[in-house]
């Protein structure tokens, strides 16, 4: 049993998009403000802090989870992946990303990185998912752009694509 | 929004977390899948003095299959009992109605215990443990007792649980071969907490009937040789008896002919795979 006190920060490490990465911490701090404030990884965005809107959505140890709703004491040695893990190089985008670009699945962008962790882990998992599972994964996400149409024809193409790349590999 | 500042107790075991809710009482509270509890500190609604997470405790991950039931400890999230193989033939109303429980990513984190402890009059889960001849079991320290969750149930986010208390695992009576079950819900979006939800189970004696969301606890009722052409009216007579009151959400008219449309729903389907 360890106790974490009120009134201090306490060291956290854990791995971040696949490098070693530590930070302190009070137990209040919200994963979500550990990543944004004291990582300075603002790609993951922050809406209702309450669960609801999907902007804050990361992966912790493989699945989708809302970064607003976990303790950044609470990662310690966890895997953690955000939207900055996605591009695989810089100025490249993944195939999902660039998916997004060509349906226009995004405008203002506030609730692109959750989304894309969401699907990013949808894609790798089940690699045949249908329309109807995408719907259900993004139902954990609003956006008060698109309608939801566009992010559905890029979460499919992209899925396409993937497993093309995997026949041909 | 931001949580108050709180004392965070990482537990190793069952025990541990145990121990330091008897020790703490009202000023502590488990934190298990956070998917309500930290929802509401964000708000401010709780201002828990002492954090005890009692998800990192290897011994309160486990499911067991026991005399006839399954056994869920404190640290089982929704998601992984959910990709249990065979939870579909031990238990098809409770795999039928984790899906509805919140979003892919809510069920990754959250937990089976966590939503029976929260209680909340429109959760499936506690629904499914009333529905199922469900138990649960709460440690003080040391001790132990077993509730039957419909007496654990005492009202709108409220239950037999006493401060200084933990659920240590929650039971779920398996569905008998040949028991048919069915399952409707009604939320205004995919994801969300049900207006109203009901659960039928039907075997050759029995039918037995659940509706949540109406109640501030899960209501059940079981009928004696229900014939499908009485359906309706039982139905009827049931919605007039509930305590179906108008909110935000719903009209209690509203609330009644949910109750008799999924009703019928969910007893089409429990009848539907009945032998
Ligand atoms: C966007 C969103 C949508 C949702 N939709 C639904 C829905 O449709 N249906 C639904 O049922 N739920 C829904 N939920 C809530 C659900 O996800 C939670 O998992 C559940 O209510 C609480 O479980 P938890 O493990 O997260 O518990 P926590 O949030 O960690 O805890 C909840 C409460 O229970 C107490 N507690 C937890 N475990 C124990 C224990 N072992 N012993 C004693 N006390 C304990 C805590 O102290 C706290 O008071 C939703 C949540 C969100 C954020
Ligand atoms: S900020 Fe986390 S879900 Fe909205
Ligand atoms: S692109 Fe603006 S909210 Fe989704």
């Amino acid at each position: 049993m360890r106790r974490l006190t009120a009134t201090e920060r306490h060291p956290v490490r854990f791995t971040l998009n696949g490098k070693p990465a530590e930070g302190t911490a009070h137990p209040r701090m919200l994963l979500s403000d550990f990543l944004r404030g004291v990582q300075g990884a603002t790609g993951t965005h922050v809406g209702c802090e309450h669960g609801v809107c999907g902007a804050c959505t990361v992966r912790i140890d493989g699945a989708m989870a809302r970064s607003c709703l976990t303790f950044a004491v609470q990662i310690e040695g966890a895997e953690i992946d955000t939207v900055e893990a996605l591009a695989p190089a810089p100025a490249r985008l993944s195939v999902l990303q660039d998916a997004f670009r060509k349906h226009h699945a995004l405008q203002c962008g506030f609730c692109t990185p959750g989304i894309l962790m969401s699907l990013d882990t949808l894609l790798a998992t089940e690699s045949q998912a249908d329309a109807e599972r995408i719907r259900d994964v993004l139902s954990g996400h609003l956006c008060r752009c698109t309608g939801y149409q566009p992010i559905v024809a890029a979460a499919l193409d992209a899925a396409q694509t993937l497993r093309e790349e995997t026949d041909n590999a | 929004m931001k949580p108050a500042a709180f004392d965070y107790v990482r537990c190793e075991t069952l025990d541990e977390a145990c121990e330091v809710i008897a020790q703490t009482g009202d000023d502590a509270r488990i934190l298990a899948g956070g998917q309500s509890l930290v929802a509401m500190m964000n708000m401010r609604l709780a201002t828990p003095a002492v954090l005890v997470d009692v998800m990192p405790a290897p011994d309160a991950r486990k499911v067991a299959a026991e005399n006839g039931t399954l056994k869920i400890f404190a640290a089982v999230r929704q998601a992984s009992l959910l990709d249990d193989p065979d939870l579909t033939w031990r238990n098809p109303l409770l795999a039928r109605m984790l899906p509805w429980v919140g979003h892919p990513q809510t069920r990754a984190r959250g937990t089976i215990c966590g939503s029976v402890a929260h209680a909340d009059p429109s959760a499936e889960i506690p629904l499914a443990l009333a529905a199922l001849d469900g138990k649960v079991i709460l440690r003080r320290g040391r001790k132990r007792r077993s509730v039957k969750a419909t007496d654990f149930f005492l009202g709108m986010m409220l239950t037999d649980k006493a401060d200084d208390e933990m659920i240590e695992a929650v039971t779920f009576a398996d569905v008998q071969q040949g028991t048919g079950t069915g399952f409707a819900e009604f939320g205004r979006r995919k994801g969300d907490f049900a207006i109203v939800a009901c659960a039928a189970l039907v075997s050759p004696m029995r039918v037995r009937f659940a509706v949540g969301g109406v109640n501030d606890t899960p209501f059940v009722r079981d009928w004696d040789n229900l014939s499908p052409q009485d359906d309706a009216e039982a139905l009827n007579a049931l919605a007039w008896s509930l305590d179906a009151r108008g909110d935000l959400h719903a009209t209690a008219r509203y609330r009644r002919d949910l109750v008799r449309h999924l009703g019928a729903q969910a007893l089409k389907e429990a009848r539907s795979c009945a032998v």
